[in-house]
């Protein structure tokens, strides 16, 4: 449903509503072994054969980290043109699930390793800028397995402490196609730089889409919903339309969006809520006391 | 001929190099005193079968180079021994056998010394009585139904009774040197960075040291030069030059200069502590030392700081006690209700409490309010002794508020029980070593110890003045074997 | 400062600890008096004092990109409490 200045937007009647995305792209180091231990990073090994004790979380095992991991993350700053910060902190993240071991992800808060950069796109009607708000590292959890058994989850460890990059965008981007073009020139400059693979069949690469519409000419941003751990652009494309439409919908009819945050049902290509928790999680981060700035 | 239990760890390792002692004789003489000291329920768990046959082994290839050649110890339950169970004081852990090794037990391993069986503590470190161990409470051997002081409640106890020649601890709030206080014995507290945390069971990671506890000052200084190191695998180990701290020991403190803070001067204190004190400041002069008056301004604030940034570490460092990997698992409907039913039987009520007290700290809206806070006045804290330092080399005050107090008279009220860290929280927070050695006895008998602080990684300097003083004080512990008949 | 029961419950969510009402209770009225002797904090003004970072002065040590683990699936198994010999086993989340 674009005009013909090939803007996306979603028509209804004579009201138009203009789409705001931001991505959190996640996306594997390229590096030998983990953020904060020794074990091997390499995909689709048999399960829990590439978890170390401080990788499983046993008493008394502490996290030590890897400067290949903290370069990289540096090289990838340089190539979003964003802004390194000398001083970073790990803090540490609170919740618990079956695949998060220590019950808590090491990642950064308020102090990031890379802070505001900006990334360039070729589109057909020209460049456009899109910013990034920073970059942080952090460990990536393992895998909860639910469908192999009717009564259990079975927990695969492998990919539990594996380094990730968590790139944030600023809300600039405003169709699935420049959606598309962003992922995939995240994609190039990292591959390009060796700092990461952008697989996304292997999840080396997979994102958070927030989503958000508003009346064309409104400068007030909506209320944006979360779309989680979309691993491929075509998804993506089509959690966003589905997305967009759900909520002008729910505009039209008088009704309120509620800020929650929603899976794409690959099966039926719509989005649905995820299981609403009583309070929204509450990570009380704090610095990780285990290591020194 | 003097027992072999009584010797001093220095003594006995002498021997053995002199070949006047094996360590089959030594080991079976703590074996059999260890086993006749059930009441005092000082031992979790016993390692002695394995302990002689190690010694045996030792004895038909002895190294006489190596500075614990064949000597027992036993080690409280919080660290990681390889193959032999670690419970951290909890049901919990009641079946965890560790398939790894802690760097500062390995380190005594190395040096020739053989593992006696591990000791009684605290939950996870949080208490100061021995109160809150699953195990069951431990008797000091200063008397009947007393308390040994916690959380290394079991080491202080085996220590004093000599069912172990000498033993460590962890200390993150004064889990060293207030059983040290309490059992007549000497317990240091390492500068925060000079002992490896690998391989023990975490409580509050910026505040938990692991350190020697011993009959003298002499073994303690041996045992600290042992365990120390640097360690790669723990990123908050410092990479110092290190002392041989025992070959290093030296009496001669004279015109060294040791601070007496008058905010120590708690409301209320006992007349006994008080003169304790002033004792203390006489030895000192008698060794030709100076004594300074300087001020610490923050000290009233060192309990309330620590009792918001130890829970709030201990809350994120105890969520990986969840049923799925090891220890104990509840059975639950969904993993939401095993983890809540898990957590609330294999956790013992302190624990839960002080799990509680972290996790609301760290939560949206109080962290500000209250970690935030703590954090700005524990740099308050640091920089008082920062500033003290400029003038002294040493500080000088009581270990404990009072002697050991009697078996459940203080388990219904947690802040009488927190205000038995009122001298020891400090230091912690301060990153600082610390040593308590016994100066003197209350009226009852009970001893009482004193505590000396030091600056950071000037732990000979430390160990010096506590040597020193330790000649003068003549200290005796008076322990009567009453739990034998 | 009161700590009532239904922070009490939150808490208790938030930290994954079930506790029944009595046990409820008592942690309200514990809290609330541990609460009470931590607000002492308050008398101090610490606006322009920065919260301690670390307490030794070093820096960090970083460790290099090499790979020293060897599969230790059997160990790490082996200690859980449910697992078969290749997962570990947890009841499922509801959805």
């Amino acid at each position: 449903m674009s005009n013909t200045n090939s803007q996306y937007l979603i028509d209804r009647g004579d009201n138009q509503y203009e789409v705001v995305i931001g991505l959190e792209v996640h996306a594997q180091v390229t590096s030998n072994s983990k953020l904060f231990s020794s074990s091997p990073t390499k995909f689709g090994s048999e399960p829990n054969t590439q978890v170390s004790l401080v990788d499983a979380a046993f008493p008394g095992m502490l996290p030590v980290i890897n400067k290949f991991c903290v370069q990289q993350a540096i090289k990838t700053g340089i190539g979003l043109n964003a802004k390194i910060n000398k001083r970073s902190v790990f803090d540490r993240k609170n919740y618990f699930y079956a695949d998060l071991p220590q019950g808590y992800q090491i990642s950064q808060f308020k102090d990031p390793i890379v802070g505001e950069g900006k990334v360039i796109l070729d589109m057909p009607d020209g460049q456009k800028e899109v910013g990034i708000e920073r970059l942080h590292l952090e460990q990536d959890a393992g895998k909860s397995i639910h469908d192999l058994d009717p009564q259990n989850t079975f927990v695969d460890l492998n990919r539990s402490g594996v380094a990730l990059m968590e790139i944030v965008s600023k809300p600039d981007l405003r169709s699935p196609d420049e959606v598309s073009a962003y992922i995939k020139k995240l994609r190039s400059i990292m591959r390009y730089l060796g700092t990461c693979d952008g697989n996304m069949q292997e999840g080396s690469l997979r994102a958070d889409v927030n989503v958000s519409v508003r009346p064309i000419k409104s400068k007030e941003y909506g209320t944006r919903c979360e779309i989680k751990n979309v691993n491929s652009i075509k998804f993506m494309q089509m959690a966003i339309e589905y997305e967009a439409n759900r909520q002008v919908d729910l505009i039209e009819e008088g009704k309120s969006i509620d800020q929650e945050t929603r899976l794409f049902d690959t099966k039926k290509n719509e989005t649905r809520s995820m299981r609403s928790k009583e309070d929204a999680h509450d990570y009380r981060y704090f610095p990780d006391p285990d290591y020194y700035l | 001929m003097t027992e072999i239990t009584s010797l001093s760890l220095s003594n006995l390792v002498n021997k053995v190099k002199k070949k006047e002692l094996s360590s089959v004789e030594i080991t079976k003489s703590f074996v059999e005193r260890s086993e006749k000291s059930k009441k005092l329920n000082a031992y979790i768990t016993d390692n002695f079968e394995n302990a002689l046959n190690k010694a045996k082994q030792f004895d038909e290839n002895p190294n006489l180079d190596l500075k614990l050649p064949g000597i027992p110890i036993a080690v409280k339950d919080l660290f990681c021994t390889k193959d032999v169970k670690t419970t951290a004081g909890s049901k919990m852990l009641n079946n965890f056998i560790p398939p790894y090794e802690s760097t500062v037990t390995q380190n005594m391993w190395n040096e020739g010394a053989i593992l006696l069986g591990k000791l009684n503590c605290d939950e996870f470190a949080m208490g100061s009585s021995n109160e809150t161990s699953f195990f069951g409470n431990v008797q000091n051997p200063i008397d009947e139904n007393l308390v040994p002081g916690g959380s290394s409640g079991g080491s202080a106890s085996a220590l004093a009774a000599r069912l172990t020649p000498v033993t460590i601890g962890t200390d993150t709030g004064g889990s060293i040197r207030q059983p040290a206080s309490f059992t007549g014995t000497v317990g240091l507290k390492p500068t925060y960075g000079s002992c490896s945390r690998y391989g023990i069971v975490a409580f509050a990671s910026s505040l938990d040291q692991a350190g020697p506890m011993s009959q003298n000052v002499e073994d303690c200084a041996l045992l600290h030069e042992i365990i120390s190191s640097y360690d790669s695998k723990d990123s908050t180990s410092v990479d110092f030059k290190r002392n041989e701290y025992s070959k290093e020991l030296n009496k001669d403190i004279k015109g060294k200069k040791i601070g007496i803070p008058k905010e120590y001067r708690v409301d209320g204190m006992p007349d006994e502590i008080e003169d304790l004190w002033k004792k203390g400041v006489e030895y000192i002069k008698d060794c030709g030392a100076e004594i300074i008056d300087i001020s610490l301004p923050h000290t009233n604030y060192a309990l309330p700081t620590y009792y918001i940034v130890a829970p709030a570490e201990a809350s994120s460092n105890l969520a990986r006690y969840d049923g799925v990997k090891y220890g104990f698992r509840a059975e639950g409907k969904n993993l939401i209700d095993m983890y809540e039913k898990t957590r609330s039987e294999g956790f013992g009520s302190e624990v839960q409490r002080r799990i509680m007290i972290g996790t609301y700290v760290l939560s949206s809206g109080y962290y500000d309010a209250y970690y935030l806070k703590a954090q700005k006045v524990r740099n308050l804290i640091k920089s008082d002794f920062d500033e003290a330092y400029k003038k002294v080399d040493a500080i000088l005050t009581p270990s404990t508020p009072s002697s050991a107090f009697k078996i459940g008279e203080k388990t219904n009220d947690p802040i009488s029980m927190y205000l038995n860290d009122i001298f020891t929280v400090p230091v912690n927070l301060a990153g600082l070593p610390g040593i308590s050695i016994p100066a003197g006895h209350d009226k009852k008998g009970y001893p009482l110890g004193l505590q000396l602080i030091g600056k950071a990684f000037d732990e000979q300097n430390l160990l010096n003045i506590a040597y020193a003083m330790e000649e003068k004080i003549g200290f005796e512990n008076k322990i009567s074997d009453w739990w034998m008949k | 400062m009161s700590i009532d029961l239904k922070t009490i419950k939150h808490i208790s969510k938030l930290s994954r600890i079930s506790v029944d009402e009595e046990r409820a209770d008592k942690l309200a009225k514990d809290l609330s008096s541990i609460f009470e002797f931590i607000e002492k904090l308050n008398e101090l003004k610490t606006d322009n004092v920065e919260p301690l970072t670390s307490v030794a002065e070093t820096t960090l040590k970083l460790r290099s990109d090499e790979i020293k683990s060897d599969n230790i699936r059997d160990q790490i198994i082996k200690n859980s409490p449910d697992s078969n010999e290749d997962y570990f086993v947890v009841p499922k989340v509801i959805e």
